[in-house]
């Protein structure tokens, strides 16, 4: 049994928090990079060299990449040979958060309840899952997120007969409703089977994959190339106003699911999608 | 395709000579209003009251910026999501207001209004806050401080990059693209 202090993951979700706003991940980066090379239209291609330039100041003066500094997804796989000591683990995390978003000048947009929507100022509580794995070791992973695109994300449950043509149809019809308000180029992360709940977080953790990766099973692997290839010939193009670039990244994660049962999950996120992870 | 360099106040005449899909540089002072300030305005407005706020040819930022790290005017400040002001926004467009600032398009509301008092909605490139935030000279709330980030701020920006989305004759950058 090893003893990890809920300071120590405090500590670790505080710095997770103050990378993810300041540095955007490498994977995002390098598709923005290698998109703006393939770009041919002159707006499109302006956009994200903004995005380029926007990454680079972040990450020089510690300013947030973008002022929706999200509410914050911390998953926490916890290793069962861990104990872990000097109080509440929910309290620490949110802490960690608390300080993060206190000392790096973050915003703070989190309201204490969704009807009575007073800023709590302090941008906790956050959103924390916790999964037990094998070993003795914590992995932190933070996903600040910010609405404008968490807003258009989508779930639905198809019928079990549904074709894989009926899946993509949706995905491609989320895109096209999210327009520009979600800031386009997106980054997908797509949850299929499971229960409703399931898919909408393995939606969530596909995005905090790197983008660049492809699922380990060939067939889903396959939809995901064939996703970002029809998407980036909408043409929707960077902020919506033309181009080729509409997608940076597909991911998509499965689980089993019941037999009367297809459920898909679409979580979408911007071309500011951020996310750090350290092992404790 | 046109770069011009705009000042505040936008007068009605200057607001008509803009096209939809110019590259504007703005310079000049800007309030930032996002949901909150927008219903509490809307509320006002509702009991009769005069705005404590004067909208005439002044532009509005669909923005809440971080809080300022030392030695800087304002922290990360892109704009948000347009639509959700969408049902407050022809009023204000009526007390005067003559540019707005966000992303994404608007309602047939708002596209009525701008046509029908000469306004002009610019798009930002959301998700560009810390480049955003170097033009920025200054900030502060002016308005409903109590709300934070959703409070009313004037802002002093110098070539704040925007894109004319919507034109006073009602053309809109989105339309070639539906």
């Amino acid at each position: 049994m090893r003893e990890i202090a809920v300071s120590q993951i405090r500590d670790t979700v505080r710095e997770l928090c103050l990378k993810a706003n300041f540095e955007l991940r490498k994977d995002v980066l390098g598709a923005i990079k290698s998109a703006c090379k393939k770009e041919t239209d002159a707006r499109a291609k302006g956009i994200l060299k903004s995005i380029i330039e926007n990454a680079s100041i972040a990450r020089n003066k510690k300013i947030a990449i973008c002022q929706d500094t999200g509410m914050v997804s911390v998953f926490l796989d916890v290793g069962i040979d861990v104990r872990i000591t000097g109080g509440n683990l929910e309290d620490a995390v949110n802490d960690g958060v608390l300080k993060a978003y206190d000392k790096g000048y973050l915003r703070k947009s989190v309201v204490d309840d969704p009807i009575l929507r007073n800023n709590t100022k302090t941008n906790t509580p956050c959103v924390i899952f916790t999964d037990i794995v094998d070993g003795d070791k914590i992995k932190v992973m933070v996903s600040p997120k910010g609405f404008g695109s968490e807003n258009k994300s989508r779930i639905k449950m198809f019928n079990p007969t549904s074709s894989i043509e009926d899946v993509k149809k949706f995905v491609i019809d989320v895109v096209k409703d999210a327009g520009p308000d979600a800031c386009p180029p997106l980054v997908l992360g797509i949850g299929i089977g499971g229960t409703f709940d399931k898919a909408a977080h393995l939606a969530k953790k596909a995005l905090t994959n790197a983008i660049d990766k492809k699922n380990d099973k060939r067939h889903i692997a396959k939809i995901e190339k064939e996703l970002e290839k029809e998407i980036n010939a909408l043409r929707i193009g960077p902020m919506a106003l033309g181009g080729k670039t509409t997608v940076l990244g597909v991911n998509i994660l499965g689980h089993p699911t019941h037999i009367a049962g297809f459920p898909v999950a679409v979580n979408v996120s911007c071309h500011a999608t951020r996310g750090a992870s350290k092992t404790i | 395709m046109n770069q011009i360099k705009l000042n505040t106040p936008i007068t009605k005449e200057k607001a008509a000579t803009l096209k939809v899909g110019d590259e504007v540089l703005l310079s000049g002072t800007i309030f930032t209003a996002r949901d909150a300030a927008h219903k509490k305005l809307h509320e006002m407005l509702g009991k009769g009251k005069r705005l404590p706020i004067n909208l005439v040819d002044a532009v509005v930022y669909y923005a809440g910026p971080a809080p300022a790290p030392a030695r800087r005017p304002i922290g990360s400040c892109g704009p948000t999501t347009s639509s959700r002001m969408d049902v407050f926004t022809p009023a204000l467009i009526k007390l005067g207001l003559r540019g707005m600032i966000g992303k994404g398009d608007r309602s047939d509301e708002v596209h009525k209004a701008i046509v029908k008092h000469g306004c002009v909605y610019f798009i930002a490139t959301g998700g560009l806050g810390a480049l955003l935030s170097m033009k920025v000279k200054s900030c502060r709330p002016i308005l409903f401080s109590e709300l934070g980030t959703e409070a009313i701020h004037k802002l002093e920006v110098k070539d704040f990059p925007l894109i004319v989305g919507i034109d006073t004759k009602g053309r809109d950058i989105y339309d070639k693209k539906k």
